[in-house]
């Protein structure tokens, strides 16, 4: 039997050669060297942070029990928040397909749209969804409005670029074939690029309803609408037992949001 | 005999014709009552054309004149994405672990799926606003905040890792008697940790966008800046704030593709 040394060089097994050793030390102290600086430097009374837990323990000592006084306006103003989701999601898709359509490189027309595109996405995307909110509370007021708006403004980056890239992967076969036999523009969109692009576009949209639904709960604390306005009230009243009715309401939307989603995706996939 | 088609149609979406028709109908009837019965008020809408204009007149040119404050800003939420990827990661290890269905007992599997779950349902901003009820206004309850928002999204991608590992080394490390520590060391740790490093550069990228937003409900960091700008009027500041929000956003998603794309 060959011994630890003929087989690995080394006389002794280790995990790592010393190079490996050297740059994960090296790794190690440069994530250190990062913590310690954030820590050092943060504005944080530290006197809060010990206080902590117990300050933790006391609020939700305070939601117990829920109170459920208020479930009805609850649970009406939960299902204008799946509406606002849902509105929104749906105008999202219909403005994100030709968005998606100028930022795929094998369809738009020039590169001055391709550039228009690309540019819609990344200000679309890189801009949060509560941002977006403020800004359109601030132009149309508080409500719904504002809310929808904002929900789109956001989706329209994130379906346009999934849906963009999947353009970008489709068999070009199809396409040719319809051109050669002298298709219009729009009939080779709707026979040649569609139906090949028809699966993402769903799965999309479904994830980013989910997503939505989310998204849709916090609108009301900038005072975009939705479930958010009632949490906010309550928080503000110090009427917590109510503000954990309202947690738990959003926590079953959530994962209802999720199991019809993926019930969705599993049917349509 | 029937006659051949002549003419070629496309095979609907949905081949059930009752099936499909009763999806139209409910989708239609759905969207046009949410439109009639929203609380929508469209003189407010028309008006807001007007008031759009008048804030992206006071919006330009964004104006950099108090770059101090969007630096300070900036530095910590960078603080505070730092310390809540070290925090959120290290808890989410634990956390993977018990979620796992193949090391954990029935039990502890499903109280890790459950922490899982609530910490993943509730948006960063209404966890926020709950910690800076409890632990005051500040830098602090932002990172707790994003503690939860790491273990929410870290310690659900690590558990379906560690349940799709190849069980052999385990075994074999059983067999021999190793105790319970050396095998996740030796055993699980190598086979998970490319996705740790990938999860964790993702998350730091992840919470650096999230403190932007978190700050808007008081819990630190540059989104509180923007928030007091939007709340003067200043929308000049407001939108020099979102430009540089944008850049460093576009920047540490290149910077983090690039690390992944090394370690994976």
């Amino acid at each position: 039997m060959s011994t630890i040394s003929e087989q690995f060089g080394r006389d002794e097994w280790t995990r790592f050669t010393p190079k490996q050793r050297m740059q994960r030390y090296g790794i190690f102290a440069l994530t250190a060297l990062a913590i310690a600086w954030a820590l050092s430097s943060i504005e944080v009374i530290w006197a809060w942070v010990w206080d902590a837990p117990s300050q933790m323990g006391d609020l939700f000592g305070r939601m117990y029990p829920p109170d459920a006084t208020n479930l009805g306006s609850i649970l009406r103003i939960l299902w204008e928040t799946v509406n606002i989701a849902t509105f929104a999601t749906v105008l999202a898709v219909f403005m994100s397909l030709p968005v998606a359509y100028l930022a795929a490189q094998n369809t738009t027309p020039n590169r001055v749209t391709l550039w228009l595109g690309r540019l819609i996405l990344v200000t679309s995307r890189s801009v949060n969804t509560i941002i977006w909110a403020l800004l359109f509370v601030a132009i149309f007021g508080p409500g719904v409005v504002a809310g929808i708006v904002a929900i789109m403004f956001r989706s329209i980056g994130f379906i346009g670029k999934l849906l963009g890239e999947a353009i970008e992967e489709i068999d070009k076969r199809p396409v040719e074939a319809l051109e050669a036999t002298g298709a219009s523009r729009f009939k080779v969109i709707a026979y040649a690029i569609v139906p090949q692009v028809m699966p993402t576009f769903w799965a999309v949209s479904i994830l980013r309803w989910d997503i939505n639904l989310r998204e849709s709960t916090v609108l009301g604390l900038v005072g975009a609408g939705g479930i958010g306005i009632i949490l906010q009230g309550a928080i503000d009243t110090f009427n917590w037992p109510e503000a954990a009715t309202v947690l738990l309401a959003i926590l079953a939307l959530v994962i209802v949001g999720e199991i019809v989603s993926a019930f969705l995706r599993r049917r349509i996939l | 005999m029937t006659a051949a088609r002549d003419t070629w149609k496309r095979p609907p979406f949905i081949s059930n014709p009752v099936v499909r028709w009763t999806v139209y109908i409910v989708a239609i009837v759905y969207f046009g009552w949410v439109a009639a019965t929203m609380p929508i008020d469209w003189q407010r809408v028309i008006d807001g054309f007007g008031r759009a204009g008048l804030i992206f007149g006071g919006a330009f040119p964004p104006s950099f004149e108090r770059s101090g404050l969007l630096i300070d800003g900036f530095l910590e939420s960078l603080k505070i994405a730092i310390l809540a990827t070290a925090g959120g990661v290290l808890l989410s290890i634990p956390i993977a672990f018990m979620a796992a269905r193949n090391v954990a007992p029935l039990p502890i599997y499903y109280l890790g799926r459950f922490i899982i779950i609530v910490a993943r349902s509730f948006h960063p901003v209404i966890v926020a606003i709950i910690f800076v009820k409890a632990v005051g206004f500040g830098p602090f309850a932002g990172v707790l905040t994003l503690i939860v928002y790491s273990i929410g999204f870290v310690a659900k991608m690590l558990a379906e890792r560690i349940e799709e590992i190849d069980f052999g080394q385990v075994e074999a490390m059983r067999a021999a008697g190793v105790p319970y520590l050396s095998t996740v060391f030796y055993a699980i740790f190598p086979q998970i940790m490319p996705r740790q490093i990938g999860l964790t550069i993702y998350q730091l990228d992840s919470n650096l966008r999230a403190s932007a937003v978190v700050g808007i409900v008081g819990a630190g960091g540059i989104g509180a800046t923007l928030a007091n700008a939007f709340g003067r009027y200043d929308y000049d500041f407001a939108l020099a704030i979102t430009i540089v929000i944008v850049a460093v956003i576009l920047l540490s998603e290149g910077i983090s593709g690039q690390i992944r794309k090394r370690v994976a």
